[in-house]
């Protein structure tokens, strides 16, 4: 018995709180992320935002949760029960099991796989099934135009995301994410693959369906695209599930491009601030330029983003990898 | 060991059971995703197997990309069931008798099948052991160096089914306008635009 609790379950005890010590922080600045961006969003907008909840508005997020869960849930007629149930459950957990391998100091990770990247990938490029099922379930030709757009939409910008990550993975020479931000302690990949960087940020963008690329939602003509049949709980996950992903997105911007948990400057006041500070201040970055986009661009038309995708994105990132193979070889700086 | 053995048989039964539902379930999209389902377990058996690299893979290309354009494809079909399962009984004789030739042919292959004798001295290029390279390495150092021809071969032979794929559905049609937006953006003020003084009672 004693073998069993020191062999087996202590160490799943442990593993239970490792995981709640990464989940419970994210949902936490989830809710704070939707409180940020309303105020954000007001501040350039010229309003308030939220303000008359707790002391500057501080527990909106949580009388908002409360106001989602309290409501009627409703199932349309002629839905597919299980598949509309299922969608908005596969959204959030997508968003939450990609934690599983972001590093957030050194060491401080809850799984450090060898191909962390194509694991961060692969959930990504999973996250279209959440929306897919959820427009075709309602049963509703709002919900599955936006299912459908979002379905071609979120397949073309993985294309040339892959591409990125390969132009980095070429600096680098492993697919494991600590290696990643160890590979940047001179450098951070922002500079010398600059316009990577944007191109990264703006494929994000697209791959969360944030505007300016938020056609399968588009309130305008869609009312609210794929999740126009969703009330209460199940909507509150879709809600959940897009925040953790933006969040999630920021997080791979920061360890790819930015250093990761590196302080920008290697000698003594910046480099006293614990890491896990620096990659918490650098995915507030990302993510204020998320709401900060937001406030500032109109929507795409549907066919300048497949074009944008397409034809500008997917060329430039090939040729972009090719030059950085190119630059490594001559100079002899690829990685052993 | 134990936990892995119990992992192996709960993936590899869900991976039989979900590729049953596959040819069983109505729905056609169910079927779909009944088939998403069957290539998780068998990612889950290669990362068993210490195969990560293809586990991976086998995700982001079969899950992220080719299951997602079948869905596309198949939640636009509007399909009457019914009439669907009436024709799938009067086939049946014929698609079972194929199928017996073919499980018959199987059992011959795979019952005469010998490995040779001393096969793994006579590889070119044996993979290293997996505790000294990780298996993208092993995998990157057989396929760019020892096997670099075969998998320029696989490429174009990929380029030949891309650029055939693309001249059967290519239809050029009249009258079609596009926007060409090298046009647009090279447009002056003065080009497009004329200012003029117009007085009041005189028209242009």
């Amino acid at each position: 018995m004693a073998e069993f609790f020191s062999g087996f379950l202590l160490p799943l005890i442990i593993m239970v709180l490792k995981i709640l010590a990464i989940t419970v922080p994210l949902l936490v600045a989830v809710a704070f992320m939707t409180y940020a961006e309303r105020k954000i969003m007001g501040a350039m907008q010229l309003r308030q935002g939220p303000s008359l909840v707790g002391p500057f508005g501080l527990l909106q997020p949580f009388a908002d949760g409360l106001k989602l869960f309290a409501k009627e849930q409703i199932l349309p007629e002629g839905a597919n029960r299980v598949v509309f149930y299922i969608a908005p459950m596969i959204t959030f957990f997508l968003a939450l099991v990609a934690w599983a391998v972001i590093p957030f100091d050194y060491g401080v990770v809850l799984s450090n796989i060898n191909v962390g990247v194509l694991y961060l990938f692969a959930i990504s490029s999973l996250g279209v099934y959440g929306i897919v099922m959820a427009g075709w379930a309602s049963n509703s030709r709002y919900a599955f135009l936006g299912a459908l757009r979002s379905a071609a939409q979120m397949v073309s910008y993985e294309v040339s995301m892959g591409l990125i990550i390969i132009s980095v993975l070429l600096c680098v020479g492993s697919l494991n994410l600590t290696a990643i931000v160890h590979a940047q302690e001179k450098v951070w990949f922002a500079i010398p693959l600059f316009p990577m960087f944007i191109m990264f940020f703006i494929s994000a963008l697209a791959e969360t369906n944030r505007s300016p690329f938020d056609l399968p939602e588009g309130e305008s003509e869609l009312v609210a695209g794929f999740m126009v049949e969703y009330s209460s709980a199940p909507f509150a996950l879709f809600f959940l599930g897009e925040y953790a992903n933006m969040i999630l997105m920021s997080a791979m911007t920061s360890i790819l491009f930015l250093g990761g948990w590196l302080s920008p400057l290697p000698f003594a006041p910046f480099t006293w601030v614990p890491g896990i500070v620096w990659f918490a201040l650098k995915i507030a970055a990302c993510l204020f330029t998320f709401v900060w986009v937001r406030a500032t661009m109109p929507r795409y038309r549907y066919d300048q983003l497949m074009r944008l995708g397409w034809k500008v994105f997917l060329p430039f990132s090939l040729f972009w990898v090719v030059l950085t193979a190119g630059v490594l070889v001559t100079f002899g700086w690829l990685p052993k | 060991m134990i936990l892995q053995g119990i992992a192996f048989y709960v993936f590899a039964a869900l991976l039989v059971a979900s590729g049953v539902m596959v040819i069983s379930s109505r729905n056609p999209v169910h079927s779909v995703l009944y088939l998403i389902l069957a290539f998780f377990q068998a990612a889950g058996l290669c990362l068993l197997m210490g195969a990560e690299f293809i586990a991976m893979i086998l995700i982001i290309v079969y899950v992220g990309a080719v299951a997602v354009l079948f869905l596309f494809v198949v939640m636009m079909l509007d399909i009457n069931f019914r009439e669907l399962r009436q024709g799938a009984l009067e086939v049946l004789p014929l698609g079972g008798l194929i199928g017996l030739i073919l499980l018959a042919e199987l059992a011959a292959v795979v019952g005469g099948w010998i490995v040779a004798p001393g096969v793994e001295k006579l590889a070119a290029a044996p993979t290293p052991a997996i505790t000294s390279v990780t298996n993208t390495q092993a995998l990157g150092q057989l396929m760019y160096t020892q096997y670099v021809y075969l998998f320029q071969a696989c490429g174009i032979v990929l380029l030949i089914a891309m650029i055939g794929a693309i001249v059967l559905t290519l239809r050029h049609r009249e009258g079609v306008r596009k926007q060409n937006i090298g046009d647009q953006l090279a447009r002056r003020r003065d080009e497009v635009v004329a200012i003029r003084k117009v007085s009041s009672g005189e028209g242009v």
